[in-house]
């Protein structure tokens, strides 16, 4: 069988459809490491962990922002469904930074409960990644 | 009998607020057009969820999972009611459809522990206040309904039912039929059943699964049941502003009726003010 050229790429969260696209090569924060789609690839299923991802066609890439969920690939198909996702153009980069600030204030204080810093540390690492991802995407431009 | 300007005064406060009905109601026709359009945005994570569920299913015995676990006797056991209203008035019997029918729930349910979840101030100022534990409200829900909120509503829900506090979990809310019909609806959240969902075609690819069939099947569980209260509450947030237009329209529609009927009450007042001075001033010539 010959190998497909392209990946369809169907980018979803339950909120919106974020991408409907054909793509030659993706990049997505797979639960155990990022892991790259080339056409023609096996058949997985895999859960998503918060990072960022992109897709390229061409010479043109596009970042986004991933925050878990999970990806369905077939050999000509990419079907992603994530909990929360917002392409780089789309980031909020002051909201970002302010959460940014925030998480960092919480966590110096010493009498934080573990729970709590838990949590603080997994906004904190959105609020990162958020600004990893759209400071990739205006480097580019 | 009122006088002219009594009936002038009265005029112009019913235009007044003709106004103010007239402009909400475009408010909630333009929010209406956006509010179907977030419904309809989320059928497609629904369509593909539904397919790799599919696809887990040959692999993995859904039916294990503990979000799908039908407990016996759970007809009678104890339940957890989300009740979705709205946090404003002015929309008709949006509000009341939804407390009639939870009302009516509680008293068919009756010696069952039944606790509720209320979301809307108008569904927790009212359902708050029935003596049944409230498990968790939620209200001033921001204009743009997002996951972050679905999920605010569903962890509560999530918890209770595995913990065994609860053996079922049901949403009531507004289901936007059409802009003239919204209708009530009662819908079983968990046990959470996979055939809620639009169907989609099942594959028999053989998957690798990445880290494992079971954490994948736990984590779409996780997100179906979360995505089921989104759709819920962006229907309930569309049916709102359809039942705010309707009843807008119809309170402008009205208004125009009272200023018609004031202004013709008036021009009787002045049409008698006036009879009554030509009399006197005829009255009057005669006398002298």
């Amino acid at each position: 069988m010959a190998l497909p050229k392209h990946l369809r790429l169907e980018f979803v969260t339950p909120e919106r459809a974020i991408a409907h696209e054909e793509v030659d090569e993706l990049q997505l924060p797979g639960e155990e490491g990022y892991f790259g789609v080339l056409p023609g690839h096996a058949p997985l299923l895999a859960a998503l962990r918060t990072g960022e991802m992109w897709y390229r066609r061409g010479q043109d890439v596009q970042y986004a922002f991933v925050d878990g969920g999970f990806a369905e690939v077939l050999p000509d198909r990419v079907s992603i469904m994530a909990q929360v996702a917002e392409r780089a153009e789309d980031i909020d980069i002051q909201r970002a930074e302010a959460a940014k600030r925030r998480a960092e204030d919480a966590l110096s204080k010493p009498s934080l409960a573990d729970a709590e810093a838990e949590r603080t540390r997994i906004a904190m690492l959105r609020a990162i990644t958020r600004l990893n991802v759209a400071r990739r995407s205006r480097r580019q431009l | 009998m009122p006088s002219l300007i009594d009936m002038r005064r009265r005029i112009r406060a019913v235009r007044s607020t003709q106004q103010i009905t007239k402009a909400m109601k475009m408010v909630a026709a333009s929010r209406l057009r956006r509010a179907q359009e977030r419904v309809l945005a989320t059928r497609p994570f629904a369509q593909q969820a539904r397919q790799v569920l599919s696809s887990i299913a040959s692999r993995v015995d859904p039916s294990a999972h503990p979000l799908l676990e039908r407990r016996p006797g759970a007809e009678r056991g104890p339940m957890l009611v989300i009740a979705i209203a709205a946090d404003r008035g002015l929309c008709g019997s949006f509000n009341t459809n939804v407390i009639k029918t939870v009302s009516g729930l509680i008293v068919e349910n009756q010696g069952r522990p039944l606790s509720l979840g209320l979301v809307g101030r108008k569904s927790r100022d009212f359902l708050g206040r029935r003596g049944l534990p409230v498990r968790f409200d939620y209200v001033n829900l921001p204009k743009i309904i997002g996951y972050v909120e679905a999920e605010a509503i569903a962890q509560p829900a999530v918890e209770d039912f595995m913990s065994g506090k609860v053996d079922s979990v049901v949403l009531v809310y507004n289901e936007f039929k059409s802009v003239i019909q919204q209708q009530v609806v009662v819908e079983p959240l968990l046990p959470f059943r996979p055939e809620s969902l639009p169907p989609g075609e099942a594959s028999a690819v053989e998957y690798t699964f990445e880290p494992s069939p079971e954490r994948i099947l736990d984590v779409l569980l996780h997100r179906l049941v979360v995505a089921q209260v989104l759709r819920a509450l962006l229907e309930s947030n569309a049916a709102f502003f359809a039942a705010q237009m309707t009843a807008m329209d119809a309170a402008t529609r009205n208004s125009t009726e009272v200023i018609e009927s004031l202004t013709l009450e008036m021009n009787k007042i002045r049409q008698a003010a006036i009879t009554r001075e030509i009399i006197e001033v005829v009255s009057g010539a005669q006398a002298q």
